[in-house]
């Protein structure tokens, strides 16, 4: 098992543990410390997907987060993720690796016939092709864009992973531990300030890991690593690799994605997989770096063409060789250091250099170790289908338009660089405009935004000396600024190469009748000629042209190619580039999971779960729950084999009969105290409010200032000054927020004092004929006659030794009594009414025998206020007093409020008396008429009347009470229903409300 | 997300608080005659402006106090906040 092109002796490697995986299947092994694509290159192999519209032959052209081709579906630790990165995923014991978008296989892939289809895919091809007809939309274009789109396969397994959220708050961030990187943090943290270091990769350093340096006699290496364990050592810094700074958002809000067990073979129970980190930083640091760009040549996309700082990565971190036969092309002197480092290694390159003959400090040195170099050279075209194996180069004329001279030589590989691109991707995010920089061609951060600060080459000083130099005094005076210390530090002597001037070249020209692809974009498959055509049918704006042609618009966010994309765009337009301008860069940096977003967020842990008191009781009483909010409520008892209409309706019809009792504690309270609490109550609802005595409740209704129904509920008066308001279980909290509004902003001089007590008091709904003599029993010493405790009345007394409160309200529109004891208490009181409550025939109810009582009663609730109803739409204008003024008082006279034929509520029975009526339901005159049929209202509430032993459902409905004894369809198309019904009133049962007095 | 400083408790993430829309906007008096174009504007009109603007927000996961905070609503900065009883200019 040897690894043909790994190296002997470089590399940071660990040598002494040996990793196997799998690529399309083949076994092969890698080494600690290895990515995918660093142990596929070991291994020798390139050739690892297909690109996205032609199915060309891809391998990786880099080593990093600008990788645009290498991007794999990976199994490991039990998961599969699609769209990998090669280039960055770490190997891992028993990883298995295969490539996307291909079929059958990478090396026979059917869909490559799109390559030699190419005149069909145009720039703007989506557009044109799939526009109409219309209706082809989602038979047949959706389906075979996404087959196309070939990216991978998401898992249909539930993500057994746990992923987690952090919250940290610090004085600098640094983002990013290249050198800039590290001397801001050092500096900072020495002034004492709180600092996080945040690097993307599993090592610290950056370039400091393959640059051929020296800082204060240490290798760079050395030298990062000396500064990170100083750092690590240190209470008020945290250290992070694996950790990618992705999103620059509002108030110096960053946040970061931690990878931080997919490397490891083993890891505890608790530890997550992934953490997503929101970072308040005080400033932040942007130390990003730089990624190299290429130069566009005639199939640049051919396995086997690298950047060529990828190349150099390859070899100084992986110990690998990208190729044994390198072919070197340049505009700029940075690639040299990548041909030195071949030739270190034995390796002959070839340096083709755009640039006239000249000297300086590393073009010296190549010479004098007999590297060959052409200058005035450039790749026209590489040859090769699945490999680089020879290119076809020319020498350039002085004008780079065209060739002196055009030969062919063989080479295995082709390391590229078109200069180097800052990463502005974060500076941008945080709003940073951005300037063009014409000395290095690229677009650099201008004026902050926010509380940011570029450094580095992320700033464009591409040299060690600044980088270290802005690193230090930046990050000393930034911190200095929060913590008021200022620790001197001396700058540390550097040795590094010259570089001479690069060569504003980024495209290299065709000769004539040759025409191979030039990719742009390799991600998207964007060559220059879809730019060509997008300018053409007249895109001029680079957003537009960005959008017709997908140019980095992919995963990579266009990391290699958006410069050279404006170039072309510039040269063809004429404008110089930053008159072009640059697409907006947004978050994510890189593709992020979507555990990491949801975080601990999953399952039970979506949302808080409330349960009553008395959920323990409910739960071994084989009660099936109904999510109410975040509260989980008895929806029925279920008996045998029962099903929810046989329980529902079984409930229902004791409470009508005998006595039931029905868990009320998420029903929302709020206290209200304050001598003008009258005052207030009478403002905030529509009736009158200042004649209630203490001792007795009154019901309410609120409006919203539009003059639509907020919410109904009983208010008691408990002492003078001292109320008890009760609301639904839905509109709790925006009660509690609407008279808190009132209280603070409109009416301050109200003395009123308002709190939620929803979770002090449990509570117990006992309804039926039978629930005063079950109420006598559990209140022995007390007299509960009507007189004494008469309709809306209210009373304290001890229940079995515990403090109690008796209102005498009802829902069910049977007489009723609840009883609310503190919160501690109520498992106890339930307990004691269901021993009790045994010899009158007492059952607990759920939700669902509820409805059905207030629906037959024609009491409204949540589907009839659903927030487009008014107090006469549901007859509750009787509630609505004309003497006083309240919240919404002035909106009830406006003209739509008021005209007769204005929707009201009404009850429905079918016609058969046997079909039930889908809630939801529209109501029309003729099912059959001609489409669109007219709305005249809707089914809003629906049960089995255990009164009248037929469905009955309440409605809306357009001058509803004229209705009444006429025919309508109730018409469900969700449920494929259409029912005959008649208009009856909405009381069906007791309509006098003679039971809830007797 | 926006860092907002109450008045009462401090910096807070944008997670404890809920908006409240224009703070400029004032009830007409309870109990006083209006005429229904003041009431409209005050129900329904609202500026939307680009820029300044000085908004309610409730602390509702903190202490449950109504502020007013003045902010771009271009770039979300945030220039003052203050207790509901006080002026921002
Ligand atoms: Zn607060």
């Amino acid at each position: 098992m040897s690894q043909p092109f790994r190296l002997n002796k470089e590399g940071l490697i660990n040598r002494n543990k040996k990793i196997s995986f799998t690529f399309n299947g083949k076994k092969l092994f890698g080494y600690e410390g290895d990515t995918i694509a660093s142990a596929l290159i070991a291994n020798g192999i390139h050739l690892v997907g297909r690109s996205f519209k032609y199915h060309r032959p891809r391998g990786f052209f880099g080593a990093g987060v600008e990788e645009p081709n290498a991007k794999l579906q990976v199994e490991f630790n039990g998961h599969s993720e699609p769209n990998v990165n090669a280039t960055e995923m770490e190997l891992v014991e028993g990883l298995s690796a295969s490539s996307q978008n291909c079929w059958p296989s990478v090396n026979f892939d059917i869909g490559a016939i799109n390559n030699f289809l190419k005149m069909f895919f145009p720039a703007g091809f989506y557009y044109k092709t799939f526009m109409w007809p219309k209706s082809f939309w989602y038979k047949i274009y959706e389906p075979f864009i996404r087959k196309a789109a070939g990216l991978g396969i998401a898992s249909l397994e539930k993500d057994k992973e746990r992923y987690e959220h952090k919250f940290e708050y610090c004085d600098l961030l640094v983002t990013g531990s290249g050198p800039s990187g590290l001397a801001s943090a050092y500096a900072a943290a020495k002034n004492g300030a709180k600092v996080i270091l945040a690097e993307d990769k599993p090592r610290f350093g950056g370039t400091l890991l393959t640059d051929d340096v020296s800082i204060d006699n240490l290798s760079g290496k050395d030298w990062a690593e000396k500064i990170v364990s100083e750092l690590k050592s240190m209470p008020n810094v945290t250290v992070k690799n694996r950790s990618q700074v992705f999103g620059y958002y509002d108030h110096n809000m960053l946040v970061m994605f931690e990878r931080v067990s997919d490397h490891l073979e083993k890891k505890s129970k608790f530890t997550p997989r992934q953490r997503l980190w929101y970072i308040r930083a005080k400033e932040t640091i942007l130390s990003t770096g730089s990624i190299e760009r290429p130069i566009v040549f005639g199939n640049n996309d051919t396995p086997g063409i690298f950047l060529s700082a990828a190349a150099k990565e390859y070899m100084k971190v992986y110990g690998v060789l990208v190729g044994k036969k390198p072919l070197i092309f340049t505009n700029n002197d940075s690639a040299y250091e990548t041909a030195l480092d071949f030739k270190k290694n034995n390796v002959e390159p070839i340096i083709l250099d755009t640039r006239e003959e000249h000297s300086s400090e590393l073009i010296d040195e190549a010479k004098s170790k007999g590297i060959d170099i052409r200058f005035s050279h450039g790749v026209i075209v590489a040859n090769g289908y699945k490999k680089v194996k020879s290119a076809k180069i020319g020498k350039l004329t002085k004008d780079k338009n065209s060739f002196e001279k055009i030969e062919t030589i063989e080479c295995d590989c082709i390391c590229v660089s078109g200069f180097w691109t800052p990463s502005v991707h974060l500076a941008s995010q945080s709003g940073n405009k951005l300037k063009y920089e014409e000395k290095i061609d690229a677009f650099i951060p201008d004026k902050k935004k926010q509380q940011e600060t570029s450094v580095g080459a992320s700033n464009g000083s591409f040299t060690l000396e600044e980088s270290l130099k802005h690193g230090f005094e930046n990050g000393s005076n930034l911190s200095a600024k929060i913590t008021e210390t200022k620790t001197e530090i001396s700058i540390p002597n550097v040795n590094e190469k010259k570089y001479g001037a690069h060569d504003k070249f980024w495209c290299m020209p065709l000769p004539k009748n040759e025409n191979p692809k030039r990719f742009v974009d390799f991600q998207n498959d964007v060559s220059v000629s879809d730019i060509e055509i997008a300018l053409r049918e007249g895109y001029r704006s680079i957003e537009h042209v960005k959008r017709y042609t997908t140019l980095g618009m992919a995963t990579d966010q266009g990391r290699t190619s958006n410069l050279n994309g404006l170039q072309l765009v510039s040269n063809i337009e004429n404008k110089i580039v930053p008159e072009v301008g640059h697409t907006t860069f947004r978050p994510p940096f890189t593709p992020i999971t979507i555990g990491t977003i949801v975080g601990r967020e999953v399952g039970m842990e979506y949302m808080p779960t409330r349960k009553t008191p008395i959920h323990k009781w409910h739960k071994k009483n084989n009660a099936v729950f109904v999510d109410a909010g975040a509260w989980k409520r008895p929806r029925y008892y279920k008996q045998g084999n029962e099903t929810l209409f046989e329980a529902s309706k079984r409930e229902a019809k004791n409470v009508r009969e005998n006595v039931g009792i029905c868990d009320v504690t998420t029903l929302g309270k709020i206290d209200i105290k304050g001598p003008d609490a009258a005052e207030f109550l009478n403002r905030v609802y529509t009736n009158a409010w200042m004649k209630l005595p203490v001792g007795k409740a009154r019901y309410g209704l609120m409006l919203r200032e539009d003059g639509i129904v907020l919410d109904d509920g009983t208010t008691t008066r408990i002492s003078e000054n001292h109320y008890h308001m009760t609301t639904t279980t839905a509109q709790a909290a925006n009660v509690l927020s609407h008279l808190e509004y009132y209280l603070q902003i409109v009416w301050p001089e109200l003395n009123v004092n308002v709190v939620s007590t929803t979770e002090q008091w449990a509570g117990a709904a006992i309804a039926g004929p039978k629930s005063r003599d079950m109420l006598s029993k559990l209140y022995p010493d007390l007299d509960v006659s009507n007189d004494a405790l008469p309709f809306m009345g209210y009373k304290e007394a001890d229940f079995f030794g515990v403090q109690s409160r008796i209102f005498r309200i009802s829902f069910s529109g049977e007489l009723a009594f609840e009883i609310n004891v503190k919160s501690d208490h109520g498992m106890f009181m339930w307990e004691k009414m269901m021993e009790i409550g045994k010899e009158f025939g007492n059952q607990p109810y759920g939700t669902e025998a509820l409805s059905t009582l207030r629906i037959e009663m024609g009491h409204v609730a949540g589907p009839e206020l659903d927030g487009r109803t008014i107090p006469l739409d549901v007859s509750l204008n009787g509630l609505v007093s004309k003497k006083k003024d309240f919240i919404g008082k002035n909106s009830l006279g406006r003209e739509a409020f008021n005209i007769e034929s204005r929707q009201k509520i009404v009850g429905l029975i079918p016609i058969d008396r046997k079909s039930s009526i889908p809630e939801g339901s529209h109501i029309v005159q003729d099912q059959n008429a001609k489409l669109p049929i007219p709305k005249l209202g809707h089914v809003s509430s629906s049960c089995w009347s255990v009164e009248n032993n037929n469905p009955f459902s309440l409605a809306i409905m357009k001058d509803g009470k004229n209705m009444i004894g006429k025919k309508f369809f109730a018409v469900s198309p969700l449920k494929n229903k259409s029912i005959e019904v008649e208009v009856i009133s909405s009381h069906y049962v007791d309509p006098e409300g003679k039971r809830v007095r007797s | 997300m926006l860092y907002i400083k109450c008045p009462y408790c401090g910096l807070r993430a944008q997670k404890e608080f809920s908006y409240g829309g224009d703070a400029t906007v004032k009830r007409p008096n309870i109990n006083e005659e209006v005429t229904s174009e003041d009431w409209d504007n005050f129900v329904y009109m609202r500026k939307s402006p680009r820029g300044k603007h000085v908004e309610l927000w409730q602390h509702i996961a903190g202490c449950r106090q109504w502020i007013k905070v003045q902010r771009d609503t271009a770039t979300h900065e945030i220039f003052q906040t203050a207790k509901v009883t006080e002026e921002i200019r």
